[in-house]
């Protein structure tokens, strides 16, 4: 009776448990050798010496008014970066969205089906997109560097093309799943197409694409600082200055202020996403 | 005729009315968008003149062919494998730290933990990976270890957070009736709460393993290994055509994981 009752207490999947755990481990081992896996390295006395120095500094956050002032120019350059960025970013992604709108179609109106041109020009455009955001910000920064040299003009450039290609692919989307019933009266019955645009399609969608491009300018705030440790300007720059000469205080200081600059671009964003709701 | 416009004019409806706090906000924007441009003073000509658009030519055309021997391609290989190993490894470690402080985070160890767990993931969150992959070079020297130790600082911050919310928002009952029937504490998380927030867990944990390998493949442009630490190295030598195939092995990566986690959620969905 007492031997039953064990049995059943058993837990029944414990064979799979026990397979999955050493499929885990058998798949962890390669990884923890490809990615150097070396925690003692932390405490070796040559790192250690360098994290504790470091650290000391980095407790005494600086603030002697210039480096203040420093700080607050370079804050605002990263809210400024974000912001031109976002704004040429609409630019390209707005009309891009227009040419790949499936609904305003003319040549589909009666057929139900496209034209070949007009059909391949929205296939390219929307390579087009997949193109621009499928590069990371980043490696834009670092090409961009090298064209137009260090400072914001490398780092606006780099956000506004990564982000031409996802307002472009978010906006269509939003769109698509838009009712569409208006859009297809206005043009059936021989509106413009921007007409058809503007009263058909917008007073439904605008609220959610309003919310997505201030969502999105939020993250350009924090892309903007880690532009700048490719040398493109702004807060990260400065950061990435302090962090090679080792100068914990002005890292820290400069953490503080990023936090905050986070923070309030994320409040802020909030504020005017439930405005909209 | 006045007839007629009077009867469009009944028919629409009524103007709406214009908040002055709309106005304001939108003059705010602009003025902010105007400040934005005036203050950076952007450098538009290497973009836009001639001899830039001829220079711009070059610099792209030095790009082709991408280099493709096959001990460049391994060394690449090495580097994707590198990139994935710390994605993976950050995730774990993240998805293991990011559940230890979600407990207190959710409130289970009383109100007074509450708080400060979650101001220490907020903090952990709000610094990005490249921040704390620069951070952590100084501790941990060059190379895939410091990246790995960025993404689980980062993600730690992001899983845990989320973590805390699945576990505070679980519907209690299961939970009660256990701990009326006299189950110790950890039978009734392991048995009662877990089971309903693992799923959601997990899901959340595999779309940020996603996030991780497009985080992982750059940070080596900091010195913490993977390909952005290749990619920074061929840049700063110019040597484009090695750069290229770096580049290419990024996208191809996200490719594949973009693809991946459509395909797995389209199964997961059926």
């Amino acid at each position: 009776m007492r031997q039953q009752n064990a049995q059943i207490v058993r837990d029944p999947a414990w064979r799979r448990r026990i397979v999955g755990t050493l499929i885990g481990l058998l798949l962890l081992w390669p990884m923890l050798v490809a990615s150097e896996f070396k925690p003692w390295i932390l405490f070796d006395e040559q790192s250690l010496n360098a994290t504790a120095h470091f650290l000391a500094d980095f407790l005494a956050p600086a603030h002697s008014l210039d480096f203040l002032r420093l700080v607050a120019v370079n804050t605002w350059q990263t809210v400024a970066m974000a912001t031109a960025a976002m704004t040429l970013a609409i630019a390209g992604a707005i009309p891009m969205t227009l040419l790949i709108n499936e609904r305003l179609s003319l040549s589909r109106i009666g057929t139900g089906r496209m034209a070949f041109i007009p059909a391949a020009v929205r296939q390219l455009v929307r390579w087009l997109l997949v193109v621009l955001r499928s590069v990371p910000e980043l490696v834009w920064g670092l090409l961009l560097v090298r064209i137009a040299g260090p400072g914001p003009t490398a780092g606006v450039f780099a956000i506004a093309l990564t982000y031409c290609g996802m307002l472009g692919k978010v906006y269509a989307e939003i769109l698509d799943s838009s009712d569409h019933f208006a859009t297809r009266a206005l043009i059936v019955n021989g509106s413009g197409r921007l007409n058809a645009f503007l009263y058909g399609a917008m007073p439904e969608a605008a609220a959610e694409l309003v919310s997505y491009t201030i969502y999105r300018w939020e993250c350009a705030i924090r892309g903007s600082i880690v532009l700048g440790f490719v040398g493109a300007g702004g807060l990260g720059q400065r950061m990435d200055e302090s962090l090679k000469n080792l100068v914990g205080g002005e890292v820290c200081t400069m953490l503080i202020v990023f936090v905050l600059l986070v923070a309030a671009a994320d409040g802020v964003s909030k504020m005017l996403r439930e405005r909209l709701a | 005729m006045t007839n007629e416009s009077n009867i469009a004019a009944k028919a629409m409806p009524p103007v709406p009315p214009l908040r002055y706090s709309t106005v304001a906000l939108l003059v705010g924007l602009a003025a902010l968008v105007v400040a934005s441009f005036a203050t950076l003073r952007l450098d538009w000509q290497p973009f836009f003149t001639r001899e830039a658009l001829a220079s711009m030519s070059e610099f792209i055309h030095g790009f082709a062919p991408p280099e493709m021997a096959p001990r460049f391609l391994r060394k690449v290989g090495v580097a994707t494998m590198e990139t994935l190993s710390m994605s993976g490894l950050g995730t774990i470690i993240a998805a293991a730290l990011g559940t230890a402080l979600a407990l207190p985070a959710s409130g289970r160890f009383g109100k007074a933990l509450r708080l400060p767990t979650r101001m220490l993931l907020n903090f952990l969150r709000s610094i990005p990976e490249l921040v704390w992959a620069s951070v952590l070079v100084i501790a941990a020297g060059l190379g895939p270890f410091p990246g790995t130790l960025a993404l689980a600082a980062h993600t730690t911050g992001v899983l845990g957070r989320l973590f805390a919310d699945a576990l505070e928002n679980v519907p209690p009952l299961a939970e009660s009736t256990l701990r009326t029937n006299g189950a110790r504490p950890l039978a009734v998380f392991l048995y009662g709460t877990l089971p309903q927030t693992a799923p959601q867990m997990m899901s959340y944990t595999l779309y940020r393993w996603e996030n991780n390998i497009r985080a992982a493949a750059i940070l080596g442009v900091v010195g913490a290994g993977g390909l952005g630490q290749m990619l920074k190295y061929f840049l700063s030598l110019f040597q484009m055509q090695q750069a290229a195939t770096v580049i290419m092995a990024m996208l191809l990566l996200v490719a594949l994981v973009d693809g991946i986690s459509f395909w797995l959620r389209r199964v997961m969905m059926d």
